[in-house]
């Protein structure tokens, strides 16, 4: 190897020392890209929908006519899904947790299902889409009912809630369950009074997280069949419904031929975009407040 | 452990009464063994769902099979499901989906491992704890705001650099995909970085690298296996994204490389064709099938291929 005379070397670090400082704040952009992206995308849609943000706009049926269209019927439908859709999986998804963690034997059953739910969390959401359109729309006959896409949606979103589940029951300290053991509690004592409960927050920080995921998606709706068209108000599980996303949906699809459609699906992403960032902030509150270090 | 003080009547002492109570509360016993069968049939229901979406999409793309040769599906470059003399060519809507998909990770791979390098190596923990939840809300946004995005502003914005752009192209969902896909990445990326020990870093600043040469020398091929896998896990997210696809790439079954042109991927395709008029039994309705088919195993594929990758080469510190 040559030797650097002192003169190249000095030449060289100070080089390096530059690439250095350089790359540092190349990298640094880079992690920032995302709040820079951030603050356009809310700045247009801000700026297209805020306008059309009223009273009526709130409270009115659709319309054919911007100016009359409201959300109200999304609002319902996206509330008549979440109450299929809270229940169902946080069921499923705690009884599933609590099978895996307290009672499945170490083995292959158990890493069965552990690839299995990982594997389920992989599979994209339109396929939840296709498999409730054939199983619940058609095969049970329920139709393009809130049922319907709330159980689809629930199977999307139970590996969410199935992995948070087992963590924050996972999370309970051994000597918890010991103490209930030796006063003679049986394991669905200990389970249903003590670990349970100590785990609520980290469950529920989990199902809300999920909920917020199953608020903002749209694909598996859309291929359930969920209408474009000008249907009442649902009022209960057995009804037809739109929910937000798809109604942003069918608006930005049609902003070509009405321009005002474009401000409405601003409009429109604006209030999901805040009943999302409610629940967010929520399930951040309850992680904070409630989480105890053992 | 037995108690050396204990004698042996306290003990049977104990076990009587271990056995009176359990024979005193038969219903509670009973429940204590109905809750673990009860429990495993609730569990048994995620394993119930993978076998329901196989089955489902099985059953139907073997009846799309019988009518339309398999070499025909994989081979074809001509999509025209509802015309007279239709042809079901897949290769255009796996051009869709590939091209998007590589223009999504040639955006997010760049900018998430650099976000990862900054997170893991140069950031201070304050830094690091307010950015990486900004960086998080970025996944949180629905992908239908994205596609609003994509073809509300990212469209015309590039028509001002790019003229022949058309209203619906492969490009600006793509860039927009890799914008979502970034946090993915980055997160990923950065567990893999965090877990190289920090030993190894202090050798090399020890020999005069600068914490550029230490993380492209040693830390990033220390990790590779990890940020290999997020790659990958990236790809199969942007292969299964569907509303940004169906919103901003159009619908023109275009077997194409130019990324100015209208593209259907596979996921756009599924929803055409579930919202359009294919009545149960015809031939474009069990496309749907071998369509999704072929998604749902490309997407397998990747997933599985990355927990192979960050398993099998994850190094042993």
């Amino acid at each position: 190897m040559n030797q650097l005379s002192e003169k190249q070397h000095i030449r060289r670090t100070k080089f390096r020392l530059l690439l250095n400082k350089f790359s540092k704040t190349i990298f640094m952009l880079a992690a920032f890209f995302g709040l820079f992206f951030l603050v356009v995308l809310l700045s247009k849609v801000i700026a297209d929908g805020i306008g059309f943000i009223n009273f009526d706009f709130l409270t009115n049926k659709l319309s054919t006519q911007p100016e009359r269209a409201g959300i109200m019927g999304a609002i319902l439908g996206t509330f008549w899904l979440m109450l299929v859709v809270a229940p169902v999986t946080m069921f499923i998804g705690v009884g599933t947790a609590i099978y895996l963690e307290m009672y499945a034997k170490k083995g292959r059953v158990l890493d069965f299902i552990q690839t299995n739910i990982s594997n389920l969390a992989g599979v994209p959401s339109i396929v939840y889409g296709i498999l409730g359109m054939t199983v619940f729309v058609r095969a049970m006959n329920l139709g393009n009912v809130v049922l319907a896409g709330g159980l689809a949606m629930s199977l999307l979103i139970l590996p969410i809630v199935i992995v948070a589940s087992q963590e924050a029951i996972r999370s309970i300290p051994f000597f918890l369950s010991e103490a209930a053991y030796g006063l003679g509690a049986t394991k669905w004592q200990t389970i249903q009074r003590v670990i349970l409960p100590a785990a609520l927050p980290g469950i529920l920080t989990g199902a809300i997280l999920a909920l917020s995921r199953a608020i903002g998606e749209t694909a598996p709706l859309v291929v359930i069949g969920i209408p474009a068209l000008l249907i009442p108000f649902p009022g209960g599980i057995l009804d037809r419904f739109t929910v937000l996303p798809v109604q942003i949906y069918y608006w930005t699809l049609d902003a070509s031929l009405v321009a005002e459609y474009a401000n409405l699906a601003a409009a429109t992403i604006i209030v999901l975009l805040v009943a999302l960032f409610i629940l967010n902030s929520t399930a951040i509150i309850i992680r904070n407040k409630f989480q105890r270090v053992f | 452990m037995i108690n050396q003080g204990m004698t042996k009547k306290d003990k049977v002492n104990i076990r009587e009464m271990i056995d009176q109570n359990q024979r005193g509360n038969s219903i509670k016993r009973k429940v204590e063994k109905a809750i673990p069968i009860f429990l495993s049939l609730i569990a048994s229901i995620s394993v119930l769902t993978t076998i329901g979406i196989i089955w489902t999409l099985l059953s139907e793309t073997v009846e799309f099979f019988k009518r339309v040769p398999f070499l025909d599906f994989f081979t074809g470059t001509v999509l025209k499901p509802l015309s007279q003399n239709p042809e079901f060519g897949v290769l255009p809507l796996l051009m869709g989906t590939v091209t998007s998909s590589l223009i999504a990770l040639l955006v997010a791979a760049p900018i998430g491992l650099m976000a990862a390098i900054y997170l893991s190596e140069y950031a201070s923990p304050k830094v690091r704890k307010v950015v990486k939840p900004i960086l998080e809300l970025l996944a949180g946004v629905p992908t239908i705001v994205y596609g609003f995005f994509a073809f509300t502003f990212v469209t015309p914005l590039l028509r001002e650099f790019i003229p022949s752009l058309q209203a619906t192209n492969i490009l600006s969902p793509g860039l927009v995909m890799g914008v979502m896909i970034i946090p993915m990445i980055a997160s990923l990326s950065e567990d893999a970085m965090s877990s190289v020990p920090t030993a190894m870093r202090d050798g090399a600043a020890g020999l005069g690298a600068t914490k550029l040469e230490v993380t492209r020398k040693v830390v990033i091929p220390a990790a590779l296996s990890g940020i290999i896998a997020s790659f990958v896990l990236g790809i199969s997210r942007a292969i299964g994204e569907t509303m940004i696809v169906t919103i901003a790439s159009g619908s023109t079954k275009n077997f194409t490389f130019d990324i100015t042109q209208s593209m259907q991927t596979m996921t756009a395709y599924i929803v055409e064709v579930t919202g359009g008029d294919a009545a149960t039994g015809t031939t474009v309705y069990y496309s749907l099938y071998a369509v999704a088919m072929t998604l749902f195993v490309f997407t397998l594929i990747m997933n599985l291929l990355a927990r192979a990758v960050s398993k099998k080469f994850r190094e042993e510190y």
